[in-house]
C-alpha cells in the first residue's frame, strides 16, 4: 500500500465530490419534481395517462441504468449531428457536453423508481382525510398543495434516504461516459501513477463517509417531522 | 447476433451470482441469527460495507483485488498463476454482492417465521437441521420471494457492470457492434429491449412462484 500520491491528487478528489454531489443533487431535484406527477396521476388520472405512468416506470426499472446511460449520450448524442445547421446554434455547447446527459439519465431513472414509491405514497393516505378536506371546501388543487402531499411525503420520509444512497451509488456510471466524478478521479490516478488498489479504496471510502452524511441527516429530519398517529 | 451472445452470457452470470448469492444469504442469515458475537459483527460489517459502496467499485475492488490475491496464494503455494476467466469472476464479484444484500432478505424472512411453529416442531423431536428443512424454509419463502425477485431483477441489471471491466455480456457487446456499425441509438434501443423482456419474464415467473408459495395461505385483500 502506498499513499504518497494523496496530497498531489487532493484537490481533484474534492472537485470529483463536488461534482457527484451536483449529479446527485440535481438529478434527485429534478427526478423528485417528476415523481409526484408520475405518481399521482397513476392514482387519480385519466385511464391512458396512468398507463402511460406505468409503462415509464416499467421500462426505466427494467432495464439497466448503464444502458439508458450510453443510449442517450452515444445513442442520441449521435442523432444531434446529423440534424443541418444545428452546430450554430446556442444549443450546440450543452448537446455536446456529457454532463447534461447524465443529469437527464438518472434524472429520469429517479423519476421512475420514485414515481412508484409516489403511487404507493398517495394511495396510501387514507382515504377519510381527502373526504374531510373536501367536505372543508377545497379545491382539488388546495386539496393536493395542503393534505395529500404533504401526508404522501409523510409516507415516503423512512424510504426516502435509502433511495438518496442508491442514487448515490449510481453516480459513478456518470465516469464511463467521460464525466470526472469522484470515481472517474480515481480512474485517472490509477493511469498516471498505476496504483490499483489504493485510490479504489479511499473511493470506497468516501462513498461511505457520503452515505453516512445522508443517513444521519435525513435521521435529523426525520425526528423534526411530526409523525402520523 | 452478438447481441444474442451478450444476452446467453448475460443470463448466465446472472443465474450463477444470483445462486452464490443465496448460499451466501443463507449462511449469512443463519449465521446473524444464531451465530455467536463475533460471527455477528463481521457479517455485520459485511453486509454494511457491500451495501455502502457502489457496485461499479466494488466490482473493480473484487475484480481486481480477488484475482490478484488468488494468483498471489497460488505463486505462495508454489502453482503457477492461473488466467481467471471473466464468467468466473463476474460470477463471484457479483455473488459476493449480491449475498449482502440477501442476507438481510433471507434474515428478514426468517425472523417472520412464528417462533411457536419452531418451538412446535423442535418438541416434535425434530432435529435443528430437521425444523429447517421442514419448516423455516416452507414457511419463510413467502415472505422472502418479493425480496428475492427484486434482487434477481438488480442481478440482471447489474451484469451490465461487468462492462467496465472489460467482460463482453450484453452491454459490452451492444458498445462494440454499436461502433462497428455507427448505428447507436439502434442498438442500445435493442439492447434495452432485450433486458426489458428479461424483466417482464421475471416478473411472471416470481408471480406464479409466489403463488405457489402462498398456497395455501388466506389471501391478502
Amino acid at each position: 500500500m502506498q499513499w504518497h500520491w494523496v496530497p498531489e491528487y487532493l484537490p481533484k478528489f474534492i472537485d470529483g465530490i463536488i461534482v457527484t454531489l451536483q449529479l446527485l443533487s440535481i438529478s434527485v431535484v429534478i427526478g423528485m419534481a417528476l415523481a409526484i406527477p408520475i405518481g399521482l396521476v397513476q392514482v387519480t388520472g385519466p385511464r391512458w395517462l396512468a398507463g402511460l405512468a406505468r409503462a415509464f416506470c416499467t421500462v426505466i426499472r427494467g432495464t439497466p441504468l448503464l444502458i439508458q446511460l450510453w443510449l442517450l449520450y452515444y445513442g442520441l448524442g449521435s442523432l444531434f449531428p446529423m440534424v443541418p445547421g444545428i452546430r450554430e446554434t446556442f444549443m450546440w455547447p450543452i448537446l455536446r457536453d456529457a454532463f447534461p446527459y447524465a443529469i437527464l439519465a438518472f434524472s429520469l431513472s429517479v423519476a421512475g423508481y420514485e414515481g412508484e414509491v409516489m403511487r404507493g405514497a398517495f394511495k396510501g393516505v387514507p382515504k377519510g382525510e381527502l373526504e374531510a378536506a373536501r367536505a372543508f371546501g377545497m379545491g382539488r388543487f388546495t386539496l393536493l398543495r395542503r393534505i395529500w402531499l404533504p401526508r404522501a411525503f409523510q409516507n415516503v420520509l423512512p424510504t426516502l434516504a435509502g433511495e438518496l444512497v442508491l442514487t448515490l451509488k449510481s453516480t459513478p456510471l456518470a465516469a464511463t461516459i467521460t464525466i470526472f466524478d469522484v470515481y472517474g478521479v480515481s480512474s485517472i490516478v490509477r493511469q498516471e501513477t498505476y496504483r490499483v488498489y489504493e485510490p479504489l479504496l479511499l473511493v470506497a471510502g468516501i462513498y461511505i463517509a457520503l452515505t453516512a452524511v445522508i443517513v444521519v441527516c435525513f435521521r435529523k429530519l426525520e425526528n423534526r417531522v411530526p409523525r402520523p398517529v | 447476433m452478438n447481441l444474442l451472445r451478450g444476452l446467453v452470457s448475460t443470463l448466465q452470470i446472472a443465474l450463477g451470482a444470483y445462486a452464490l448469492g443465496i448460499v451466501i444469504g443463507f449462511a449469512g442469515a443463519l449465521g446473524k441469527i444464531n451465530g455467536s458475537t463475533p460471527t455477528r459483527w463481521l457479517l455485520e460489517i459485511y453486509t454494511t460495507l457491500i451495501r455502502a459502496v457502489p457496485e461499479l467499485v466494488l466490482i473493480l475492488l473484487l475484480y481486481y483485488a480477488g484475482t490478484g490475491a488468488l494468483n498471489s496464494l497460488l505463486d505462495m503455494m508454489g502453482y503457477r498463476p492461473i488466467d481467471i476467466s471473466g464468467l468466473v469472476a463476474g460470477i463471484a464479484v457479483l455473488g459476493i454482492v449480491q449475498g449482502a444484500y440477501a442476507t438481510e432478505v433471507i434474515r428478514g424472512a426468517m425472523l417472520a417465521v412464528p417462533r411457536g411453529q419452531l418451538e412446535a416442531a423442535s418438541a416434535f423431536g425434530m432435529s435443528r437441521w430437521q425444523v429447517l428443512r421442514r419448516v423455516t424454509i416452507p414457511a419463510m419463502l413467502p415472505f422472502a420471494l418479493p425480496g428475492m425477485s427484486n434482487l434477481w431483477l438488480i442481478v440482471t441489471k447489474d451484469t451490465a457492470l461487468l462492462a467496465v471491466v472489460g467482460f463482453s455480456e450484453l452491454a459490452l457487446s451492444t458498445k462494440q457492434a454499436a461502433g462497428a456499425t455507427r448505428a447507436w441509438f439502434m442498438f442500445f434501443l435493442a439492447a434495452a429491449t432485450l433486458y426489458l423482456v428479461v424483466t417482464l419474464v421475471s416478473n411472471l415467473v416470481f408471480r406464479l412462484l409466489e403463488k405457489r408459495a402462498r398456497r395455501g395461505q388466506p389471501e391478502f385483500s
